[in-house]
């Protein structure tokens, strides 16, 4: 694999305000990547950057190798698919697509063959003439990528582009997608702030928080061994404790936390005794049942509340000092449990299952 | 009944409105085609030969064809400033942008009396008085706002990004501004250049102090009604009102259809 964007120290300040601290990114040739984060992250900005729609402040930006700072939008070939789509309303869907053609100086007969030929890849052949604002959301969003992908270009950049869709064409949009990027073999930059979307679409997500990288890794990576509170908590559905570290060797890390004293196998060295540690244990690891089980980490909690989401079922838990627990079971799984709200309930999860973060408290 | 009273009581307050607006066109419409030299009633018989007199009348002629050309100047240079006024508002930010969008903004403020006395003393300081192409600028000073304001309208329903997807797709700035900013302004701009040249056409007190041989049409109405009681008067009004009206009722459906296509 090679590089084809490379960000080195990349920084964008407005006026006072900076809205990418330090970005440091390799994305390879043919790689999906999602930049997640939440809104105010850097994340549409970082984008817009390798658009050339915002020069960075200081560091460096390669696409395919070429210093692209200085390079006007209209001279990179790094179509980007807007949240608004941004369709020009006064030109039908097959208008819309040749656009890039007809800027790159193609006769008209070849933008009409390429501009239809990719209208009916995306299923919408049928609609070439019609007016964009006659279209559903749906074809709206198929016209905006066959004008982005028309030019076939290396890289293609896309801002939260699912995020105006009803949830049934999301699921049908992300399958288009990703079938899209293997086939053509080009890199997707995904800008996101929905998780279910970069998680089951890209091949490595990064977390972006406050202008910084929080984590890069694949999706299953991230979600099960994030590398701070940070990426812990937007993820969400993780329950995180702090405390002192009181004993630790390589197998086996003690953590006391106002709610109890728990052990954690480190995945790395373990930290030194004395030290302020957190370790997170995901909603879906953790087992609940109504009699107390004495063996390894375990808890007693009074249930909150459920949420019900059909084969799914969140329990909201808090434990004798307040500490929030959340826990997801198979809603077949819950059997007999009795989910009155103000039932004691008892957690139990395994010390392999907990990922420690090393000084990370609140 | 009492919501039926009032709602029978308010369509006939906009029949009266439309009475009193349109009463005296209708009137000088019907006594245009009245034999009788006086507009009394009852009515003489039916005749076209005001019209007639005025079609035959080389200094109407004379009259139409500068208003035509100052009309149609006008609306192609108010047109020209009122789009590059609207596109700086809507793209840039600077200091004192909203003194310089007050000032764009003044001319029609300006009693029209003053505007044209002001425009009589600065053209003949220049040399300039009495020229058709004096009358041209006067009038695009005064029509400009008003291009400016339907264009800013439509730029306003833009969305933001259309703009930078156009660059991103590979068009200059320049080329943007060709295949994108202008034709999404069609509607604008020609509703923009009706509705000028209408207000051009119409406008008599800059063109009587400005005009000097070289009168337009309003400006040749009133020397008729000067001189004497002629019937010419309502039979060249006639036709100043259809060709506003004309020119107006184009900008508005311009406008409109447009807008109900984009929904």
């Amino acid at each position: 694999m090679t590089a084809l964007v490379e960000l080195e120290g990349v920084v964008k300040r407005f006026g006072d305000f900076t809205a990418v601290e330090r970005m440091d990114l390799t994305i390879e040739q043919g790689e999906f990547i999602a930049i997640m984060g939440p809104s105010g992250c850097g994340k549409t900005t970082t984008l817009r950057m390798l658009a050339g729609l915002e020069q960075p402040t200081s560091g460096t930006i390669r696409i395919g190798g070429e210093m692209m700072n200085d390079v006007p939008p209209h001279k990179r070939d790094t179509p980007l698919v807007w949240q608004s789509l941004a369709l020009f309303p006064f030109l039908n869907a097959r208008e819309n697509v040749e656009f890039g053609l007809k800027m790159r100086g193609f006769d008209a007969a070849t933008r009409k063959r390429k501009a239809l030929d990719w209208l009916e890849r995306l299923d919408i052949g049928e609609f070439a003439e019609r007016n964009v604002d006659t279209l559903s959301g749906g074809q709206r969003q198929r016209v905006a990528l066959a004008r982005s992908l028309v030019t076939e270009p290396q890289l293609l950049l896309l801002d939260e582009p699912l995020s105006a869709l009803d949830a049934h064409l999301v699921i049908r949009m992300q399958s288009v997608l990703t079938r899209l990027q293997r086939e053509l073999g080009i890199t997707f930059v995904y800008v996101t702030h929905s998780q279910s979307e970069a998680f089951a679409m890209a091949d490595r997500v990064v977390i972006m928080s406050k202008g910084n990288i929080a984590q890069i890794g694949k999706p299953r990576d991230i979600y099960r061994t994030p590398a701070n509170r940070f990426v812990a908590e937007f993820v969400g559905r993780n329950n995180i404790l702090s405390g002192t570290v009181t004993t630790a060797d390589a197998a086996a890390v003690q953590i006391e936390t106002p709610v109890g004293s728990f052990t954690v196998t480190p995945e790395g060295p373990p930290p030194a005794i004395g030290q302020t540690a957190s370790f997170v244990i995901a909603a879906d690891l953790v087992n609940i049942t109504e009699t107390a089980q004495n063996t390894g980490n375990s808890l007693s909690c009074t249930l909150i509340s459920e949420e019900f989401i059909g084969s799914m079922v969140t329990l909201f838990l808090e434990a004798a000092d307040g500490t929030e627990f959340k826990v997801q079971v198979q809603e077949r799984a819950l059997g007999s449990l009795d989910l009155k709200s103000g039932n004691t309930l008892h957690l139990s999860w395994s010390a392999d299952n907990a990922h420690l973060l090393i000084g990370e408290t609140e | 009944m009492n919501a039926r009273f009032l709602d029978w009581g308010l369509r006939g307050y906009i029949a009266l409105v439309f009475v009193f607006i349109f009463a005296p066109i209708v009137f000088s419409m019907i006594f245009s085609f009245n034999s009788d030299r006086f507009p009394t009633i009852p009515l003489g018989s039916f005749t076209t030969k005001w019209y007639a007199a005025i079609w035959n009348d080389p200094d109407v002629w004379k009259a139409v064809r500068t208003s035509m050309i100052v009309s149609g100047c006008t609306a192609i240079l108010a047109t020209m400033l009122g789009f590059a006024t609207a596109y700086t508002d809507y793209r840039y930010n600077f200091r004192f942008k909203s003194a310089y969008l007050a000032l764009v903004l003044l001319p029609p403020t300006i009693p029209l009396i003053i505007m044209a006395l002001a425009m009589l003393a600065w053209f003949s300081k220049i040399g300039a008085s009495g020229e058709v192409w004096s009358i041209i600028l006067a009038h695009t000073v005064l029509t400009a706002p008003f291009a400016m304001a339907i264009i800013r309208l439509r730029l306003n329903q833009m969305d933001a990004s259309i703009e930078a997807a156009a660059w991103n797709l590979g068009a200059s700035e320049w080329r943007t501004m060709r295949e994108v900013i202008v034709p999404y302004c069609k509607p604008a701009i020609i509703s923009a250049l009706c509705l000028t040249a209408a207000v051009s056409f119409d406008e008599f007190a800059i063109a009587w102090f400005v005009s000097g041989l070289n009168k337009t049409v309003p400006v040749m109405i009133l020397e008729i009604v000067q001189g004497n009681i002629d019937p010419r008067v309502n039979a060249l009004g006639t036709f100043v009102f259809l060709t506003s009206m004309t020119l107006v009722i184009v900008a508005q459906v311009v406008l409109m259809t447009r807008k109900g296509v984009k929904g």
